[in-house]
């Protein structure tokens, strides 16, 4: 008799525990990976494929899959060190020798040269160009991420990466420089 | 809250934490009264002194200017305007170095003043009262009004308050040594800074102001208690000199006991504070009219021989202040812009004086030594104890060095005032200020990029969706085509279109039936030129619409027969616009002449019912059938497409303007004309016919806006049917008949309209 209320009572815990989780499952139930959303922010969106995939967030899927986290030139050493915490791994270098620290470029049109092919505007992956078929095209500064897609298509060779200028809210102090002043 | 007016108004301050007392050297320059200097040879206007965006320049180069006329005019949110500060022409807008520690260049405004000093019209406001919190807002904003202590944040907006500010703060402390700017003005101008007072007491109305000085500037208290004895809502509080008392925040709990929270902004805990040279800024501004155009600027410095206050034009280069005041630079010289704890080394002195320009600092090595070689820390925390903030330097420290942003933010590395307390009591010389400085750069910048980021994804995304959007609909216009060709409704079409040929087929052969029509057609006309009938004229018309209504859906259904078979296309256009006109020529014999009617008479009616109401359903898929069809390879359909068109078209424009009736008559037919010649079968014999048809409609139409014209629409059905019948014979006698049926109904159409 003990060992039937024993097992009555082991039962109906294990019905309890069972519906309680069974509940939690559904009603709170991971869409997708997680981990390829926190890859996917950390990752700089230039969208340019130089990790050799179409896109941050399919590189992000990769790296969730087991690719190495060094193929991200646009996001420089910074990327590499956050993305090897992130996933507990040893930070390596960039891959194929990269700069540590890249220069942030911004696409711009010399548009005396610009024949209006609408070459670059198809490449761009962030619509960061305006322009139409035979009318002059133009960089939208702000949201160019200097990714060169735009250079390689550009039958006249009109499109230059030019460096980020800085203003002086990007300004920094240069604090191991000697100062030189000269006062005329 | 009555016990907190109660203790501030004895006089009880509240003392912040941590706090430093370095010599104060005021007593160079406070002693004289403040300066005019002479004009200089240029003045270097930057467009934008003041936190926010530029000003739109509304001058050009070249242009000559009165004093005080403004430069730029305010666009977005939070730009101020600038004005000239003297009279003159403008030489030049160019990039020049900026009044920043980087001198980064900035789009100034060169002027060379002419030497006359002209104002230009000003409109001083002797009665502000009268004013309502617009106007004076507006007038605080056209006049370029930027906080005047340092940090340049536009008193518009600040005096434009949305919050309700229970206490007013007039910031007259002064804290850093050598600075002597708002005590001078205080002395000199205390009426007017009252005033200033009382305006922007006007505009957010609090219930206290206090106006806080500290206790070295004696005869600055005295003059300004002086001069706000009749307000009893202003009073005069002395504080301990110590610096940063004159930190915003600081000077809040020092004044208040209370504390901006990390993050906020002093209007969150109801109180607003101003500097006195932005008060009496205001007050020139709505008093005397006169925008912000000069400043009060204290050059001193032991390699000054003349220290002292000067009212400077906002542009004059600090060359011009320091030889003006007599300078005898050392070797290394350094010229500092603001005090000695806050300002920063300028790279040059061809810079000019801006809005926030308070002091020019120009020491010898004695004074203000160059800082020496950075130590390691010793953890002494003599920098913990001298922060006003409450932070911990040496924690910051070790984070801005080893870039722990996350970590910085962790140790509210955003609430640092930049004071350079910490950096001031440093035993090793550490820089502190300057980490932190580039650290606050690098944290913001990382959000940007964040930001950027952000929405460069987004941007991704959409455009994905939108290619893939774009994708869909090629492959769905692909798909459209035959299945359209291959729908019941489609199917049921084609079916009726044969089963009228073969009716026609049986009643008659085609030629009998044409020779036919014409024959009606040549004795409708000589009736309707006898007698003309306005009732049998009316039905004609209506069947005349129908009629085209009808043709119009039979030859996209002629179109689409080709289409689907390829085979026998020929035999079967050809055989369908003979079924066309059949059924035309039926509905126009039935609806005008009954007694006239022939022997197929009733299943002509029969098949114009059923035209009709196909006609109707297909004119209803008609127009999206139009700008579906994709590029047909089959000449004849292109040549017919384009035929419809043009019909459409000339039908709209004989619409519009109907008596210009020829010229459209003309076009259609020279069109037609290549298309014959060039023919080579009896394809292109049915396209010729096709354009004569769509000439036919449109004159059908035409005959709508002109209902008196009767007989040009005789002409027009003979001219129809004859090529149609001729064009199994021979294209070229079917080319030359449609030409001379042209020519027939244009001689009509005149007389046709002269008669009318």
């Amino acid at each position: 008799m003990t060992l039937f209320y024993a097992l009555l009572a082991l039962g109906s815990l294990a019905l309890i525990f069972g519906l309680i989780l069974g509940f939690a499952a559904v009603r709170f139930r991971v869409q997708g990976s997680p981990i390829v959303e926190q890859i996917d922010t950390i990752l700089p969106q230039t969208q340019c494929g130089q990790c050799g995939y179409p896109g941050c967030r399919p590189y992000a899927e990769a790296i969730a899959n087991g690719d190495e986290i060094n193929k991200c030139p646009p996001g420089g050493e910074a990327t590499v060190k956050k993305l090897a915490d992130l996933m507990g791994v040893e930070a390596k270098p960039l891959a194929g020798g990269e700069q540590a620290e890249p220069v942030k470029t911004v696409a711009y049109i010399r548009e005396d040269e610009c024949i209006g092919c609408t070459k670059c505007i198809q490449a761009c992956p962030v619509d960061a160009i305006v322009g139409a078929t035979r009318q002059m095209h133009t960089v939208l500064i702000d949201e160019c991420t200097g990714c060169d897609l735009c250079v390689e298509p550009c039958p006249v060779d009109c499109i230059d990466m030019l460096p980020v200028e800085t203003t002086k809210q990007t300004w920094k102090w240069q604090l191991d420089a000697i100062p030189v002043t000269q006062i005329d | 809250m009555e016990k907190l007016i109660q203790q501030i108004k004895q006089g009880k301050v509240w003392p912040f934490p941590g706090g430093i007392h370095p010599p104060g050297q005021k007593a160079q320059s406070n002693t004289q009264a403040i300066k005019r200097l002479p004009l200089p040879e240029k003045l270097v206007v930057p467009l934008k002194q003041h936190i926010g965006a530029n000003g739109q320049l509304i001058v050009d180069k070249g242009q000559s200017v009165l004093k005080g006329q403004a430069l730029t005019k305010p666009v977005a949110n939070w730009s101020v305007p600038v004005h000239a500060p003297t009279s003159g022409v403008i030489a030049d807008i160019c990039q020049m170095p900026s009044a920043h520690p980087s001198a980064l260049p900035e789009l100034s405004i060169i002027i060379t003043p002419d030497g006359h000093d002209t104002w230009c019209e000003l409109s001083p406001v002797t009665e502000p009262t009268t004013l309502s919190h617009e106007q004076l807002i507006d007038i605080i904003h056209n006049s370029g009004i930027a906080g005047m202590g340092g940090a340049g944040f536009p008193t518009y907006i600040k005096a434009d308050s949305r919050k309700p500010i229970e206490f007013f703060i007039v910031n007259a402390v002064e804290c850093e040594p050598y600075i002597t700017a708002d005590d001078v003005l205080m002395r000199e101008h205390a009426e007017q800074i009252v005033k200033g007072i009382e305006l922007m007491q006007q505009l957010l109305s609090p219930t206290l102001t206090i106006i806080g000085i500290e206790d070295n500037k004696p005869q600055a208290i005295a003059a300004m208690k002086q001069a706000s004895q009749h307000n009893d809502k202003i009073i005069v509080q002395t504080v301990p000199t110590v610096y940063p008392s004159g930190g915003e925040k600081q000077l809040i709990q020092l004044l208040t006991d209370k504390e901006v929270p990390s993050g906020g902004i002093p209007a969150d805990i109801g109180v607003l504070v101003q500097n006195v040279g932005t008060l009496f800024a205001i007050e020139q501004a709505v008093y005397q009219g006169k925008p912000l155009i000069e400043r009060v600027v204290t050059v001193t410095g032991n390699t000054i021989h003349n220290a002292g206050n000067v009212w400077a034009l906002l542009g004059t280069e600090i060359k011009h202040l320091l030889d003006c005041q007599g300078f005898s630079p050392v070797p290394q010289q350094r010229v500092v812009m603001g005090g000695p704890m806050m300002g920063f080394t300028l790279p040059t002195v061809r810079i000019g004086v801006v809005k926030t320009t308070n002091c020019i600092l120009a020491p010898d090595h004695s004074e203000l030594a160059e800082p020496g070689p950075e130590q390691a820390c010793i953890r002494c925390s003599a920098c913990a104890d001298a922060c006003p903030a409450s932070l911990l330097p040496q924690q910051l420290q070790w984070f801005a060095k080893s870039k722990e942003y996350d970590k910085l933010k962790e140790y509210n590395l955003f609430d640092c005032i930049e004071c350079g307390a910490c950096a001031y009591v440093c035993p090793s010389e550490i820089p502190l200020v300057q980490y932190y400085r580039v650290a606050k750069v690098e944290i913001k910048e990382q959000q940007a990029e964040q930001v950027k980021a952000e929405r460069a994804k987004e941007r991704f995304e959409l455009r994905k969706e939108r290619l893939e959007r774009e994708q869909e609909a090629r492959q769905n216009r692909h798909k459209r085509k035959p299945a359209a060709a291959k729908s019941a409704d489609e199917k049921q079409k084609v079916a009726d279109a044969l089963a009228r040929v073969k009716k026609s087929d049986d009643k008659a052969d085609n030629k009998s039936a044409v020779a036919a029509a014409i024959a009606r057609a040549k004795a409708k006309k000589q009736t309707g030129e006898l007698e003309p009938d306005n009732t049998a004229v009316a039905q004609e018309r209506a069947a005349r619409k129908e009629q085209a209504r009808a043709y119009k859906a039979q030859k996209a259904e002629s179109n689409e027969n080709t289409n689907d078979t390829p085979a026998d296309d020929k035999k079967a256009a050809v055989a369908a616009a003979i079924a066309r006109a059949k059924a035309k020529k039926a509905t126009k014999t039935e609806s005008t002449e009954t007694t006239d009617a022939p022997v197929d008479d009733k299943k002509a009616a029969v098949a114009a019912a059923i035209a009709r109401a196909k006609a109707k359903k297909a004119a209803q898929n008609e127009s999206n059938e139009n700008t579906d069809a994709p590029a047909d390879d089959k000449k004849a359909a292109v040549a017919a497409a384009i035929a419809r068109a043009k019909a459409k078209k000339a039908a709209k424009e004989n619409e519009s303007q109907p008596t210009d009736e020829v010229t459209t008559e003309s076009e259609p037919s020279q069109e037609s004309e290549p298309a014959a010649h060039n023919a080579e079968d009896k394809k292109k014999a049915a396209v010729a016919a096709a354009i004569a048809r769509a000439k036919a409609k449109k004159a059908a139409k035409e005959n709508d806006s002109q209902p008196t014209d009767e007989v040009t629409t005789e002409s027009e059905l003979s001219q129809e049917s004859e090529p149609v019948s001729r064009n199994a014979e021979d294209k070229k006698k079917a080319a030359v008949a449609a030409a001379i049926a042209r020519a027939k109904a244009k001689k009509r159409q005149q007389e046709g309209s002269d008669q009318s």
